[in-house]
C-alpha cells in the first residue's frame, strides 16, 4: 500500500474521537428532534419550564448543526486533510485538546440553551461566553489545518482543500460578526446590531452558516471519498474549479431571501433573490461533476454500496440547491414563507445531503482506519432505505402541509372576508404533524442500523487485533 | 488553466481569493447598508421600551416564543386583513435582536398589542387550550410564580442605554415574570396608527 512507503503515521485516534463524539450528540439531536415533533401534535409532552418547544428546538438544532455536524467537519477534515498533505497534522496535542473542548463546549451549550440563556438568533443562539469558546476552538482548527498544509508534502492541493479553506475564512468572519453583541450579565447579551439591520446581519449569517458549515465541507468530503470509494477519478477538474469559485462568491450575498416582504430595504431583497438564482449552476456543477464520476461505470453503483449513499446524497443537493432558490421568489415566498414547508427544504438539506454524505464517510474511514471491511452490507442497505424513505416521508408531508398552510391563510370569502382563523388552519395540521413523528421514527430506526453497524465493525476489527 | 495551477500550489494565494471572494457579497449586502440612513430609521410614536416591558421581553426571548410566532407583518392583502397594517421599519429601532421571526405555526403578533384585555393575556398563557382546545402552545403558568429581579433588568435597561427611573425600578419588587410579558405583549405594534 502506498501509504507505507512513508515513515510516519496518522493521528487516527483524533480523528476517531470527533467521528464518535459527533455521532454521540448526532443521537441526542435526533431523540430531541422526535420529542419536538411529538410536541407539535401533543402539547402535553412539553415540560415546563425546561423542556418546552421553545427551549428544546434550539438544542435540537443546535445539537445537530454544532455536535453532529461540526464535529464531523472537524474529524472528517483532518482526516482529509492528512491524506491529502500526506502528512499527519502539524500540532496533534493542540486537535486532542480541541477534542475534549469541543465536547465541553457542546455539553455546555445544551444545557445553556435548556436553561433559556439564548441570543434568539437562529443557528446563532449561544451566548456570548460559549461564543467565545467556540471562536477558540475554531482558532485552533483553523491553526492545523493552515499549518499542515504548509507543510504538505504534495505540491497540489486538491479540490477538497480549496473547500476546507474557504470553510475556515468564511465561518471565522460570519461567526465573529453575527455575535457582536452587548453583554448584559454573564448569561445575557444583546445584539449590537438593531432591528432591520440585525435581521440583515442574522441572515447574512444564517443563510451563510448553511453555505459554510452544511454545503461547502460537505463537498469537500465529496469529492475526496467519492473517488476513493469507487475508483473513479472527479470527471472534470475544469468544472470543480469554476463550481468552486462562483460558490464561495455568490454565496454571500443570499441571505436576504429570509427576509422577503419584510421592512427590509427591497433593493437588498431583491438583490439577494437574483443571486440565490445564480446559486443554482455552482451547485449543479458539483451535481454534474458527480454524476458524471459515477457515469464512468455506472456497475460501480450496483457492486459497491456505499455509491449509492454519495449518489443519493448529491441527488437530494441538486434538488435542494433548486428548490431553494424557487422558494427566494416573491411569488412563491408569499405563499411558502413561515410555514412547514421550509421546515420539510431543511430536513432535505440535512437528513439527505449532510448526513447522507457524513455517514457515507464514516463507512469508508472506519474500516480503512481499522484496517478491516464493514460488518455488514446488508444492514447498510437496510440504513440506507430506512433514512431514505423517512426523509422523503418527513419532507413531502411537510411540504403539503406547507403549501395548505400557505393556502388557507391565503383564502377569502367571495366577499373579501377571511375565510379561516388561525386555530381553524392549525387544526387541519394535525395529521400532517404525527405523520412527520412517524417518519422521523423510520429515519432513527435507519440511524441505528448504521450505529449497530459501525459498533460491530469496531468490536470485531479489535477483537482480530487482540 | 495555468493561472488556477498557480493558485493550487500555493495556498496563501488561495486564501487571499477566498477571502476576497468571501468579502465581496458581505461588504455589499451587509456591510454597506448599515452605514446608509434607511437601515436605521425611527417612527415618529415609537419609544424605548419601559423597564417591565424590556423584563417581558427578556422572558419572551429566553422561552423562545418567536420560533412559532412572527413579528412581522408582510404587505400582503390577507395578511394585512387577518393582522392589520403592514410592518414598517421604523418600529424596531429598539429590537437587539429583531424578533420577527421565521416559522408561524401560531399568529403572528406584529399587532398584538391592545388586541385582547390584559386578563385575556393572563388566562391565555396560563392554559391556551382552555381558550382554544386545539392549540398546541405549551402552558406558561409558570411565570406567574417567577419574580423579576429589579437589579438585574436595571443591569439590562443600561445595556441598551433605554431611559428609566429610581422609581421605575422600584415598582418592579413583587412584580411577576407574567406581568412583565404581558406588559411586553400590549405594547407590540402600538407605534403604528391603526
Amino acid at each position: 500500500m502506498a501509504e507505507e512507503r512513508f515513515d510516519y503515521s496518522y493521528d487516527y485516534r483524533t480523528v476517531l474521537g470527533f467521528i464518535y463524539s459527533s455521532l454521540f450528540w448526532g443521537v441526542v439531536g435526533i431523540l430531541i428532534g422526535l420529542w419536538i415533533s411529538i410536541q407539535m401534535w401533543l402539547p402535553e409532552t412539553n415540560v415546563a419550564p425546561y423542556f418546552t418547544f421553545g427551549r428544546l428546538r434550539a438544542v435540537h438544532t443546535n445539537g445537530l448543526a454544532f455536535g453532529l455536524g461540526v464535529g464531523a467537519i472537524f474529524g472528517i477534515t483532518y482526516y482529509i486533510t492528512m491524506r491529502l498533505c500526506k502528512r499527519p497534522l502539524l500540532f496533534p496535542r493542540l486537535a486532542r485538546a480541541q477534542l475534549y473542548i469541543f465536547n465541553i463546549a457542546i455539553a455546555l451549550a445544551a444545557l445553556s440553551l435548556l436553561a433559556g440563556a439564548t441570543q434568539s438568533l437562529e443557528y446563532a443562539e449561544l451566548e456570548w461566553p460559549l461564543d467565545i469558546g467556540v471562536v477558540i476552538l475554531w482558532v485552533m482548527f483553523a491553526i492545523n489545518i493552515f499549518g499542515t498544509i504548509f507543510t504538505r508534502r504534495e505540491p497540489q492541493m486538491y479540490v477538497s482543500l480549496w473547500f476546507i479553506v474557504a470553510t475556515v475564512i468564511a465561518v471565522a468572519i460570519l461567526y465573529i460578526i453575527n455575535n457582536l453583541a452587548i453583554p448584559a450579565g454573564w448569561l445575557k447579551s444583546y445584539h449590537l446590531f438593531a432591528g432591520v439591520n440585525s435581521a440583515n446581519v442574522e441572515w447574512w449569517y444564517g443563510h451563510n452558516a448553511v453555505g459554510f458549515v452544511f454545503t461547502t465541507p460537505i463537498l469537500a468530503m465529496f469529492y475526496y471519498f467519492l473517488p476513493k470509494s469507487t475508483g473513479l477519478p472527479i470527471y472534470s477538474h475544469r468544472l470543480s474549479i469554476i463550481s468552486f469559485w462562483s460558490l464561495v462568491f455568490a454565496y454571500l450575498w443570499t441571505g436576504a431571501h429570509h427576509l422577503v416582504y419584510t421592512p427590509l430595504p427591497d433593493w437588498i431583497q431583491t438583490l439577494g433573490i437574483v443571486f440565490t438564482m445564480f446559486l443554482i449552476a455552482p451547485s449543479w456543477g458539483s451535481v454534474i461533476n458527480g454524476y458524471y464520476t459515477v457515469g464512468q461505470d455506472w456497475e460501480k453503483a450496483k457492486n459497491n454500496y456505499l455509491t449509492k449513499f454519495f449518489l443519493l446524497a448529491i441527488t437530494f443537493y441538486g434538488l435542494q440547491t433548486v428548490q431553494g432558490p424557487t422558494q427566494s421568489l416573491r411569488v412563491v415566498s408569499s405563499l411558502i414563507h413561515y410555514t412547514d414547508w421550509v421546515i420539510g427544504h431543511v430536513h432535505m438539506g440535512t437528513m439527505g445531503w449532510v448526513t447522507l454524505t457524513v455517514v457515507a464517510c464514516i463507512y469508508y474511514m472506519i474500516p480503512k482506519i481499522y484496517r478491516t471491511e464493514i460488518y455488514s452490507v446488508k444492514i447498510a442497505n437496510l440504513h440506507f432505505w430506512f433514512v431514505l424513505v423517512g426523509q422523503l416521508l418527513f419532507s413531502i408531508t411537510m411540504w403539503i402541509t406547507g403549501i395548505q398552510q400557505g393556502a388557507l391563510q391565503k383564502a377569502v370569502n367571495p366577499d373579501g372576508s377571511l375565510k379561516y382563523t388561525m386555530i381553524e388552519i392549525i387544526a387541519k395540521n394535525y395529521p400532517y404533524w404525527q405523520m412527520r413523528t412517524i417518519a422521523g421514527v423510520i429515519f432513527t430506526i435507519g440511524m441505528l442500523f448504521f450505529l449497530y453497524n459501525i459498533y460491530m465493525t469496531v468490536k470485531k476489527a479489535k477483537e482480530k487485533s487482540a | 488553466m495555468s493561472l488556477h495551477h498557480v493558485i493550487e500550489r500555493n495556498p496563501v494565494v488561495l486564501a487571499v481569493l477566498a477571502t476576497l471572494a468571501v468579502l465581496a457579497g458581505t461588504i455589499i449586502t451587509m456591510l454597506y447598508p448599515m452605514f446608509r440612513p434607511e437601515m436605521h430609521p425611527k417612527l415618529e410614536g415609537l419609544k424605548p421600551f419601559t423597564a417591565l416591558q424590556l423584563a417581558g421581553r427578556d422572558v419572551y426571548q429566553r422561552e423562545g416564543c418567536f420560533y412559532c410566532h412572527t413579528q412581522t407583518v408582510r404587505p400582503l392583502k390577507t395578511e394585512v386583513l387577518r393582522y392589520g397594517e403592514y410592518s414598517k421599519a421604523g418600529e424596531f429601532a429598539y429590537d437587539r435582536p429583531f424578533l420577527w421571526g421565521s416559522k408561524r405555526t401560531g399568529p403572528d403578533l406584529a399587532r398584538i398589542g391592545g388586541k385582547y384585555p390584559d386578563e385575556w393575556h393572563y388566562k391565555h398563557f396560563e392554559n391556551p387550550q382552555a381558550f382554544f382546545p386545539q392549540s398546541n402552545m405549551p402552558k406558561y403558568a409558570f411565570l406567574k410564580e417567577r419574580k423579576l429581579d429589579p437589579q438585574q433588568i436595571e443591569a439590562h435597561m443600561k445595556a441598551l442605554g433605554f431611559p428609566y427611573t429610581k422609581e421605575e425600578i422600584e415598582a418592579l419588587k413583587g412584580k411577576t415574570e407574567m406581568d412583565a410579558l404581558v406588559a411586553y405583549m400590549q405594547v407590540l405594534g402600538t407605534a403604528v396608527k391603526k
